[in-house]
């Protein structure tokens, strides 16, 4: 009872929101990993797994318990420090920024006033994890990836950055809960058409998936940035892209689509409902497109994306001081 | 300039149509056949395993155990026995076994049959445990194919019978044998008589 007292709500709050996300991140990813399974398998006219479980559910389970039992391998002359740091660097900070996500309008951890700032601050972060990975691991192919990603993560923050600026000024603050209230009449995407393109364009381009995956491009670098890595590292990988789709999606649905708002369902359903058809936006992509070659990467960011979204922000701006 | 921002809304429509097509996609059904828990219809030009015809005239097969099939396979993997049995005109097999794990399908066997008793069968659903359960005993399968048909099985004969129709069939001939020799023999004496 002392610890309790001492702590006191926001620290037994704090306590309840870590459990409760780490319980959602797990469950995110084995959902996820099933649901990109079964999406990728409908638009290619089969039926995906269906063995383990009614319809494949438990297939995810599978190939979890499978990558537990394989040999953690560690090649020789890797930079162990880093090499050992990198899977947890890159899976960290995607946890820390569910501390700022609107659930519902009393579901959140700590409502933070720099909320978005921390949520993009550590966003970047993983941009440190890949090259630390990419190379540690003493693999040419690896630092080949490794460069590659950080090159593609930089020059797409930009746009991401400007865009995400362009709602803020119509908010004026950076506190998530505030920018879901300020959408009670229009839904920003309303508003603002070309910034949920561009964010969505940036968003698929930061967690590296297709058609932006050239440093994980499975058919040119044998796994670019995570080739040395076996077994459970690599499904911490995994998991930490998976988690970060799900943020970036929580973040474009706060953003743009009202966040928990909407008619008869409670919000945490509907947020939910936001975030799994945003998430299924981004893998229609991965099934669609070719990915791009790094050239047309770079020139599609600096050339295209960052001149579009600062347009964007000039527009808002004098929209804003007019009405 | 104008190019510019040409060149990004034919692209963006370009990205647009891709996306309805693969959604499109994902609305269809599937076109996997999820063998084994789904069955699939073979077209009747599928080239299964030889087996045995059943002859609509007389519902059993018509294979007279001449043993064409067994002596053409190019692995040897037919294996056939027959005898007259007592009452009949022809030879009927009393053990018809094929090997199919060796195989080819090369059509040999259906083709060289003076009875035509062979045809390739639908059948796709080979897979099995052992390397014995690819040897097939021909007529107690003509017993289930019957069965299915609504057909009356064609007994298989025992060994006992197959022993009494040989001793019978040895029996008749030696007796058709000792006929001939008296008949040549009341032949040549009426011959000799005369010569005399």
């Amino acid at each position: 009872m002392d610890l309790l007292t001492h702590l006191g709500i926001e620290g037994v709050r704090m306590i309840v929101g870590l459990v409760a996300v780490i319980a959602l991140v797990s469950v995110n990813a084995l959902f996820l990993i099933w649901m990109e399974r079964k999406v990728a398998a409908h638009m290619q006219l089969r039926p995906g797994p269906m063995e383990v479980g009614p319809h494949g559910a438990i297939q995810t389970v599978a190939d979890a318990v499978k990558l537990m039992g394989k040999e953690l391998i560690t090649p020789e002359e890797v930079d162990r420090p880093i090499y050992y740091l990198a899977p947890i660097v890159v899976f960290l900070p995607v946890l820390l920024t569910f501390l700022v996500i609107p659930f519902s309008q009393t579901w959140i951890i700590k409502d933070m006033n720099v909320g978005i700032v921390l949520i993009l601050a550590f966003s970047t972060l993983t941009v440190l994890a890949i090259l630390m990975a990419g190379w540690a691991s003493n693999n040419k192919y690896s630092v080949f990836g490794a460069l590659r990603s950080v090159a593609q993560n930089i020059a797409y923050e930009i746009p991401l950055l400007v865009t995400v600026m362009s709602i803020i000024l119509m908010v004026g603050s950076f506190k998530l809960t505030d920018i879901v209230a300020a959408q009670g009449r229009y839904w920003f995407i309303l508003l603002q058409p070309l910034a949920f393109i561009l964010y969505i364009i940036c968003a698929t381009a930061e967690t590296n998936r297709t058609p932006f995956d050239l440093p994980e491009a499975e058919s040119e670098l044998v796994a670019g940035f995570h080739t040395e890595y076996s077994g459970m590292r690599f499904a911490l990988f995994f998991l930490a892209e998976y988690t970060n789709m799900f943020i970036v999606s929580a973040v474009a649905a706060v953003l743009f689509l009202g966040g928990w708002r909407g008619p008869i369902l409670p919000g945490v359903v509907w947020f939910l409902i936001k975030v799994y058809a945003l998430i299924f936006l981004i893998m229609w992509f991965r099934w669609t497109f070719p990915r791009v070659r790094f050239d047309q990467l770079v020139t599609f960011a600096w050339k295209i994306l960052i001149p579009l979204s600062f347009v964007n922000l000039l527009l808002t701006a004098l929209a804003l001081k007019i009405f | 300039m104008m190019t510019y921002f040409k060149e990004i809304l034919v692209g963006f429509w370009s990205l647009l149509m891709g996306m309805a097509v693969t959604i499109r996609y994902f609305t269809k059904p599937i076109v996997t056949v999820q063998y084994p828990r789904e069955k699939i219809q073979m077209s009747p030009a599928y080239r299964g395993y030889p087996q045995l015809i059943i002859d609509p005239e007389t519902q059993t097969h018509k294979c007279i155990a001449c043993e064409m099939c067994s002596r053409i396979c190019p692995s040897q993997l037919i294996h056939v026995e027959g005898t007259k049995f007592p009452g009949e005109k022809q030879k009927r097999a009393t053990k018809y076994v094929h090997e199919h794990y060796y195989c080819s399908l090369c059509g040999l066997c259906t083709e060289v049959c003076p009875t035509t008793a062979l045809e390739y069968s639908a059948e796709y659903r080979l897979a099995g445990f052992k390397r014995e359960d690819a040897v097939i005993d021909h007529l107690i399968l003509l017993q289930e194919r019957q069965k299915a048909a609504g057909l009356s099985p064609t007994p298989v004969p025992t060994a006992e019978e197959i022993a009494a129709a040989a001793a019978a069939e040895a029996a008749a001939k030696e007796a058709r044998e000792k006929e001939a020799k008296a008949k040549a023999a009341a032949a040549k004496k009426p011959a000799e008589e005369v010569k005399e």
